[in-house]
């Protein structure tokens, strides 16, 4: 899909600079939206993980580790919950706007990884972490970011899938059965928080080195001067 | 595909675009001390909301074999009081009122009369832990018919001899697998599980099922909701 590049004069000036609208509103909204529920969901989650803080059974009781009270949202269970089933609404809400929005635009086009894609994954990678020649920029995600936003929504998917098993285990039975039963439900979504963390984790450094334009295009939706577009 | 477009439209699209995020800002409303509390109270309500449409009546949770079934002495305990409150079994009564054509005093012999249950569920506590257990007793619906109480009410609510007191809904109520639980692994209640009578209701949270009862009134209107609920936790917690 080739991106309509706009050039951008400045009226007394010679200077121009190219710009392509690269994140539709719709996009930058859910983006923002569930980073905010992201970060209370998280928090709130580990104030519920706070009140059993273990995997296996009541008795004996095995703590596998002691989250700090200071990192938790909601001061109390019953305060981490009310959070916790609040924003759970708001992230699934945003999150079939989003995939709705996706499908039905075409735009999914732009995030998705797909065949075609495998074979730019290892240039990128031997790139980012091996010190290797960097691979010609040619679209507004290159292989591995597809990759990693591909499966960090994938992740996000399971999240609501996992707690939905674990919080109506009755009704949604079903749900938790291909994840090894209601027990294992509660690991998975213990499993998938830490590793949309770890997506967290890498996007953010990835942000911070990659720059301001970078940044504000998701804001703006533009972003100036992107390096996949040259004069 | 390049188009050209001058630096002042440009700055003007960007900042339109930049605008079209600020719906956003209203999740700040959460940070507002003030709107805090009344936002979270509206979204739990929200969610005991969807969680009463998605409950139906004649859905099973699920059973399990005797060998699934924990340990009777890995069966946790738990109570937000004493483990025994120091009920006399022999002169205890169950304390029926409301909207029922037969109140008054039920003997435990009377409750044990009906059709008998018994059923290897989870019990799923809101910290967390999850435990199969064994339990045995008559089903609430079969006890609120043999008084004769109003099935339209929408409300059956329990105090307890710690003091603890509960509510649910009539759906809930009438479901087939909720119990007037008197056994647990064959034999009747101990103190600490709440002899000698306590709710077993597999669709719901562990805080519903309150034990050691001694009233029960049918009712449209709670004055409480229950010991939990009133300080904040779900009012439906339906599994």
């Amino acid at each position: 899909m080739p991106e309509t590049t706009f050039e951008v004069t400045a009226p007394k000036s010679e200077n121009t600079e190219l710009a392509v609208y690269e994140h539709p509103w719709p996009v930058r909204f859910c983006h923002w939206v569930n980073s905010i529920a992201l970060l209370v969901l998280v928090g709130s989650g580990f104030q519920i993980f706070r009140a059993f803080p273990s995997f296996g059974a009541k008795i004996p009781q095995k703590d596998l580790l002691h989250w700090p009270k200071a990192f938790a949202l909601g001061g109390w269970l019953g305060g981490g919950l009310q959070w916790h089933l609040t924003f759970m609404w708001i992230y699934i809400a945003t999150g079939l706007f989003y995939f709705c929005y996706q499908l039905f635009s075409g735009n999914y086009r732009q995030v998705l990884f797909t065949a075609g894609d495998i074979r730019g994954v290892w240039p990128m990678v031997h790139y980012y972490f091996f010190f290797g020649p960097k691979p010609e920029p040619r679209h507004v995600y290159n292989p591995l970011q597809k990759l990693a936003y591909s499966s960090v929504l994938v992740l996000g998917v399971l999240s609501v899938l996992s707690g939905l098993a674990i919080w109506k285990p009755v009704q949604f039975s079903w749900l938790a059965w291909p994840m090894g039963g209601f027990h294992y439900a509660r690991i998975w979504h213990f499993a998938v928080m830490w590793a949309i963390l770890f997506f967290l984790l890498g996007h953010l450094i990835m942000v911070v080195l990659h720059g301001w334009n970078n940044f504000m295009s998701m804001l703006t939706g533009w972003k100036k001067n992107p390096e996949y577009v040259s004069r | 595909m390049t188009k050209a477009i001058d630096s002042r439209r440009f700055n003007s699209t960007t900042r339109r675009e930049l605008l079209k995020l600020t719906p956003v800002l209203a999740l700040g409303a959460f940070a507002i001390p003030k709107l805090q509390q009344p936002l979270l109270k509206a979204g739990l309500g929200f969610s005991d909301w969807a969680s009463e449409l998605l409950f139906r009546r004649n859905h099973l949770a699920p059973t399990f074999s005797d060998s699934e079934v924990a340990p009777f002495t890995t069966f946790p305990i738990n109570d937000y009081d004493v483990d025994d409150p120091g009920v006399d079994l022999e002169a205890w009564t169950l304390t029926v009122s409301g909207a029922v054509q037969k109140p008054g005093e039920y003997t435990l012999a009377q409750i044990q009369a009906l059709p008998k249950i018994r059923q290897n569920t989870r019990h799923v506590c809101v910290e967390g832990w999850d435990v199969i257990g064994r339990f045995g007793g008559t089903r609430l619906s079969d006890f609120l018919k043999s008084i004769d109480a109003d099935l339209n009410s929408r409300f059956i609510y329990v105090e307890c001899a710690d003091d603890y007191y509960e509510s649910i809904d009539m759906a809930t109520a009438l479901h087939p697998q909720t119990l007037l639980c008197y056994e647990m692994y064959d034999r009747p209640l101990t103190r600490e599980h709440g002899a000698p009578l306590r709710l077993t209701i597999p669709t719901k949270i562990g805080y519903k099922q309150a034990k050691y009862l001694t009233d029960l009134k049918v009712t449209n209107v709670l004055p409480r909701v229950g010991y939990w609920e009133d300080q904040g936790y779900s009012s439906f917690y339906g599994l």
